[in-house]
C-alpha cells in the first residue's frame, strides 16, 4: 500500500493536474498488474461493497483512541470526513506492513465474511499496522466512499501517458462493467480488442451549448434533431444479449425490460445511441413520468402501463459487428433507419426524426416548440460528423432551450417556515472548482412534497454540523437548478448571483463528479449576464 | 481560598498586584506574556515583557514605556510574587507564575510543548490553577516531528529549485517564519523575504538570535536573478501580485490547520506544511499534567470540548471567554448561509 499512499499524497499535494497526471502514469508504468487494475477500478468508481457500517467504525476507533464518543463527533465534526479522523486520533502503529493495495482489498472483503467480532480484530490489527496515509486510505476503503479528487478522464490521460494508447481508445476499454476479478491488466489494458467484453459499451459522444451559427457554415451541412428530456442510453445487442446503458455507465437493462423484445427485431452486432423516453400516443410523456422508473431496480406492472419505455434512436456505433463509428453520420444514420424501419410499429423503438430547415431562423421556429413537445430543445450535426467520444466541439451542437439550468451539489440544509418548519426544503447548492465545492446558490422550491419528506429524512441521518438551523451533509446529491438570470456579485463567494432559482429536479442518475462547474457559470454570466 | 487572579471585561486580573496579563482593553499596568498582536495590544500604561519579547514589542508598538524582566527573575509587585518562564510559543514567549500567599496561578498565554531549536523550550511549572489555551484542543491534532517536517519543506523547495519554479511559503511574520527559517537547508537556494518578515528577523537577528542568510524582496528585486528561492511570505501576500513576480511557481502554507486536509484543499495552496506555535492534544495534556494543578482555565480554541475533557479526566476546569485569537484560520464556518 505503500505505492499507492505516495501516489496519493503526490495527487493531494498539488491543485495541477498535470503533475497529478504524471504521477498517476508514472504509477500505472511501475505499479504491479494488479495494483493498478485495482487503482483503476477505485477510480472509476469500482470500488469493493462497503463491508461495515460507518457507526462501528466510530465506534471502534473512540475506543481505541481512548476517546469518549462525544469528543470523537467533535472532532468529526471538524475534520468533516469520517476515515480522516478515525486515522488522525489513532495511536500511532505499533507493526508494520509491507502489503499491497491488492492485500488490503482482499483483506477488506475476507472481513465481510466474519462474524462481528472477527471483522473488529482485523480492523484493528490493520489499524495498527499501517501509517496515517496508508490508514486513512485503508478506512476510506472501509467506509466505501473513494472520492480523492481524481476523475476517471485524468486516469484515461495518465494511462494514454504510460501506455502511449491514445485516449479515446483507452475511454472505450474502461467502459462497461469489469472489475478487477473479471480481467486482467494485459486484456483490458494492453490487448487490442476493446469488444472482448460483449457488454462494453462505447464512449458517449455529448455537444456542448450552441454559442452562435457564425463558425457553422452552409445549414445544407447540417442536421437538426429534438434533444429529447430522457435518459440518454446506450442500447447493445450482441451474443444474443441485450445491455442498455446510461450516459454515467450504469446498466439500466433490467430497469427497461420492455426493451428486451428489440432483441427481436435488431441483428447481432447492434450498437444505437438514444434517448429513453416514457412514450405514449407517439409522444413522449413529461419528463416526471420517466422519473418514477429512475432509481427502481425492479418495475411494477402498473408502471409500465403508466409510464411505457422506448427507445428514440439518435445514431447507429455498431453495424453488422464492425464499429462504425469513424463513417460519416449520414452514413450511419442511413443504417440506422433501415434498422428502425425493420421492426414493426409496436417495437419500443423509434427514430430521431429530423427536421426540414433551409435557414437558421427556420430553425429557431422548431426550437421555441420544443417546450410543447416536451422536449430539451434542439441538436445540430455536421452530416459527415464521424462519432467521437466525450464533450466535443466543433461537430455536434446542443441548442437547449431556456431556462439556464445547472446541476449543482447540495451542501447545507436547513427547515422551512409555516406548513414546512419539520420538512428541511431550504438548501445551499455548490459547483465544483477543481476539487472543491463552491456555494453558490439557495433554492426552496421545485420538489414534491414525497421528494423533500425523502430529502429530509436523508438529511437527519447524515448531518455533518450544525450552525444553527442550518445543516451541512455530505455533498452527495445532485439538483438541477434553472434560473432566469444571471448577475455578477462581488458580494458572494462564487462573484455571481442568480434571479429565481429554483429546483427544477432531483437529477438522482448525476453522480457529484458530473455537478457543473463554477466556470460553467462564469461562462454563462460572459453569455447572458 | 480567593482567587489571586480574576476574568475580567479588560484581560486577566491580579487584584494583589494590582496588574494584569494580555489586556486587550487600555489599563494601567500590563504583564505581557509574548509579542504577538492579541496579546501585546497598543495603549497600556506601563508594560513588563520579558527582554526577549521587549525588542519585538518596541518595533510593534512603537514608543511604549516596558520594563524588561528575564526568565526566572523573581519580581514583588504589591502584594503578589510573579517570574516569566518559557512557554516555548515564540522566541521571548513567556508564562507568568504569580504567586499570592502560598498560592501560586500559571497564565500561560499561548504556548508549544516541542522545542523548535528556536524559542526558548516551554518549562513544566507547578502551580494550582492554570490558565491553558487550547487552539488545538482536539485529538485529532498532532504535529509532525520538526526533524520530519524540515525533511518535508527542504524536499518541497529542492524539488521546486530543480524544476525550475520559486517556493513561495506562506507563514506568519513573527514565529512561524523563522521556525522554517531555522528548518530549511540553505544550500538549496537564496531565501527571499516579504518585508513585514524581514523586519521582524532584523529585530530578532539584533537579540542575538541566528537566522540563515535572507534577501528582503524590494521593488528592485528581480526574481530572474535568484533561480530556485525559496520566498517566505506572509499568508496575506499569497496569490497577491506581490506574488506573482516571481513566475512560475509552487505555494505553500505553513500552519497547525494543515493537519487537516480539508481545511488544506480550501487554501488553494499547492502544499499545506503542518506548522504550528501552539501545544497539540498531547502537548495540552501533557503540559497540564505536568503543572499538578487542580483547576485549569480553559482560554482560545475549542475551549468547550476541551473543558468536558478536562472534567471527565477530573479537573475542576472552567471555561474563560478572552478576546485571544489563536491561529486563526475561517475554518468551517464560512459560507454557512
Ligand atoms: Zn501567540
Ligand atoms: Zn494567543
Amino acid at each position: 500500500m505503500k505505492d499507492f499512499a505516495t501516489l496519493f499524497s503526490r495527487i493531494d499535494e498539488t491543485t495541477k493536474t498535470s503533475v497529478k497526471t504524471a504521477a498517476l502514469a508514472e504509477y500505472f508504468r511501475t505499479a504491479p498488474d494488479t495494483d493498478r487494475m485495482w487503482t483503476i477500478a477505485l477510480f472509476t468508481g469500482r470500488r469493493p461493497k462497503r463491508s461495515i457500517t460507518a457507526t462501528r467504525l466510530r465506534a471502534w476507533a473512540a475506543e481505541v483512541a481512548a476517546l469518549p464518543d462525544w469528543l470523537f463527533e467533535e472532532s468529526y465534526g471538524v475534520v468533516g470526513d469520517l476515515a480522516e479522523t478515525i486515522a488522525l486520533v489513532l495511536p500511532d502503529p505499533q507493526d508494520t506492513s509491507d502489503a499491497s493495495l491488492t492485500h488490503w482489498i482482499t483483506y477488506i472483503r475476507d472481513l465481510s465474511m466474519l462474524d462481528d467480532h472477527a471483522r473488529k480484530a482485523g480492523i484493528l490489527r490493520a489499524w495498527n499496522s499501517l501509517p496515517a496515509t496508508e490508514r486513512f486510505l485503508f478506512t476510506k476503503l472501509l467506509t466505501g466512499g473513494f472520492r480523492i479528487g481524481v476523475s476517471a478522464k485524468l486516469i484515461v490521460r495518465a494511462l494514454a501517458q504510460a501506455t502511449g494508447q491514445p485516449e479515446p481508445e483507452l475511454t472505450h476499454k474502461l467502459m462497461g462493467n469489469w472489475t478487477p476479478d473479471t480481467t486482467t491488466w494485459d486484456r483490458l489494458i494492453v490487448a487490442d480488442d476493446p469488444g472482448a467484453d460483449l457488454s462494453r459499451p462505447y464512449p458517449f459522444y455529448l455537444a456542448y451549448q450552441l454559442d452562435g451559427f457564425d463558425d457553422l457554415g452552409d445549414p445544407a451541412d447540417w442536421t437538426a434533431e429534438r434533444k429529447w428530456d430522457g435518459i440518454r442510453g446506450q442500447l447493445i445487442i450482441r451474443g444474443g444479449a441485450h445491455h442498455l446503458w446510461s450516459r454515467g455507465e450504469e446498466l439500466m437493462t433490467d430497469r427497461f425490460p420492455e426493451l428486451a423484445q428489440l432483441r427481436d427485431y435488431l441483428p447481432d452486432g447492434t450498437v444505437i445511441d438514444g434517448e429513453i423516453l416514457a412514450f405514449a400516443d407517439e409522444r413522449p410523456l413529461p419528463f416526471n413520468a420517466l422519473q418514477k422508473r429512475i432509481g427502481r431496480k425492479s418495475v411494477p406492472k402498473k408502471l409500465l402501463t403508466e409510464a411505457p419505455a422506448i427507445l428514440m434512436a439518435y445514431d447507429l456505433l455498431e453495424h453488422g459487428g464492425a464499429d462504425i463509428r469513424d463513417q460519416p453520420l449520414a452514413l450511419r444514420r442511413a443504417h440506422l433507419e433501415t434498422l428502425t424501419t425493420q421492426a414493426p410499429a409496436t417495437a419500443p423503438i423509434r427514430l430521431s426524426s429530423v427536421l426540414p430547415f433551409a435557414t437558421w431562423d427556420d430553425l429557431s421556429a422548431a426550437r421555441d416548440q420544443s417546450r410543447d413537445l416536451n422536449a430539451e430543445g434542439l441538436m445540430l450535426k455536421r452530416r459527415d460528423s464521424p462519432y467521437l467520444a466525450g464533450r466535443k466541439r466543433g461537430d455536434w451542437w446542443k441548442w437547449k432551450i431556456d431556462p439556464l439550468t445547472v446541476d449543482a451539489v447540495m451542501i447545507y440544509a436547513q427547515a422551512g417556515h409555516g406548513r414546512r418548519a419539520n420538512l428541511f426544503t431550504d438548501y445551499t447548492f455548490a459547483v465544483r472548482d477543481g476539487d472543491d465545492l463552491v456555494p453558490f446558490t439557495k433554492a426552496y422550491s421545485g420538489l414534491t412534497d414525497a421528494e423533500f419528506r425523502e430529502v429530509t429524512a436523508w438529511v437527519r441521518k447524515n448531518t455533518l454540523q450544525k450552525f444553527g438551523p442550518v445543516r451541512q451533509v455530505p455533498p452527495v446529491h445532485v439538483f438541477e437548478i434553472a434560473f432566469e438570470g444571471i448577475q455578477p456579485s462581488p458580494r458572494h463567494k462564487s462573484g455571481l448571483a442568480l434571479r429565481f432559482p429554483r429546483m427544477l429536479r432531483w437529477r438522482r442518475d448525476k453522480p457529484v463528479a458530473e455537478a457543473n462547474t463554477l466556470g460553467d457559470l462564469r461562462a454563462m454570466l460572459d453569455n447572458y449576464g | 481560598m480567593t482567587d489571586i487572579l480574576t476574568f475580567t471585561d479588560r484581560g486577566i486580573y491580579c487584584p494583589a498586584g494590582g496588574f494584569y496579563i494580555d489586556p486587550w482593553r487600555p489599563v494601567d499596568r500590563a504583564l505581557i506574556t509574548h509579542a504577538h498582536s492579541d496579546h501585546a495590544r497598543p495603549g497600556m500604561g506601563a508594560y513588563l515583557a520579558t527582554t526577549g519579547t521587549a525588542p519585538v514589542m518596541r518595533h510593534r508598538l512603537g514608543d511604549i514605556r516596558l520594563d524588561t524582566i528575564r526568565f526566572g527573575e523573581p519580581r514583588q509587585i504589591g502584594g503578589a510574587r510573579v517570574s516569566f518562564h518559557p512557554a516555548g510559543h515564540v522566541p521571548g514567549s513567556a508564562q507568568i507564575r504569580v504567586e499570592v500567599a502560598g498560592q501560586v496561578w500559571v497564565a500561560s498565554g499561548d504556548y508549544k510543548t516541542v522545542p523548535d531549536g528556536l524559542s526558548e523550550p516551554f518549562e513544566p511549572i507547578r502551580c494550582h490553577a492554570f490558565i491553558t489555551e487550547c487552539t488545538f484542543g482536539l485529538p485529532v491534532f498532532k504535529w509532525t516531528p520538526q526533524d520530519v517536517l524540515a525533511r518535508q519543506i527542504n524536499d518541497w523547495w529542492a524539488a521546486n529549485a530543480a524544476a525550475g519554479r520559486t517556493s513561495i511559503l506562506g507563514a506568519y511574520a513573527l514565529g512561524k517564519a523563522q521556525r522554517v527559517l531555522a528548518a530549511v537547508d540553505p544550500a538549496i537556494g537564496p531565501i527571499l523575504t516579504h518585508g513585514a518578515i524581514e523586519n521582524t528577523n532584523e529585530v530578532l537577528r539584533a537579540q542575538g538570535i541566528t537566522l540563515p542568510d535572507t534577501i528582503r524582496v524590494t521593488r528592485d528585486t528581480v526574481p530572474k536573478d535568484q533561480p530556485g528561492a525559496l520566498v517566505l511570505a506572509t499568508p496575506s501576500a499569497l496569490g497577491t501580485t506581490w506574488a506573482q513576480r516571481f513566475g512560475p511557481a509552487s505555494t505553500a502554507f505553513a500552519s497547525g490547520w494543515m493537519a487537516l486536509r480539508g481545511v488544506r484543499r480550501r487554501r488553494a495552496a499547492d502544499r499545506g506544511f503542518i506548522v504550528s506555535d501552539h501545544a497539540d492534544w498531547d502537548g495540552l495534556n501533557d503540559a497540564i499534567r505536568a503543572t499538578g494543578a487542580t483547576r485549569v482555565f480553559t482560554t482560545h480554541g475549542y475551549t468547550n470540548s476541551f473543558q468536558r475533557w478536562l472534567t471527565d479526566q477530573g479537573y475542576d476546569a472552567h471555561v474563560v471567554s478572552t478576546d485571544y485569537q489563536g491561529e486563526t484560520l475561517d475554518l468551517v464556518a464560512e459560507d454557512a448561509a
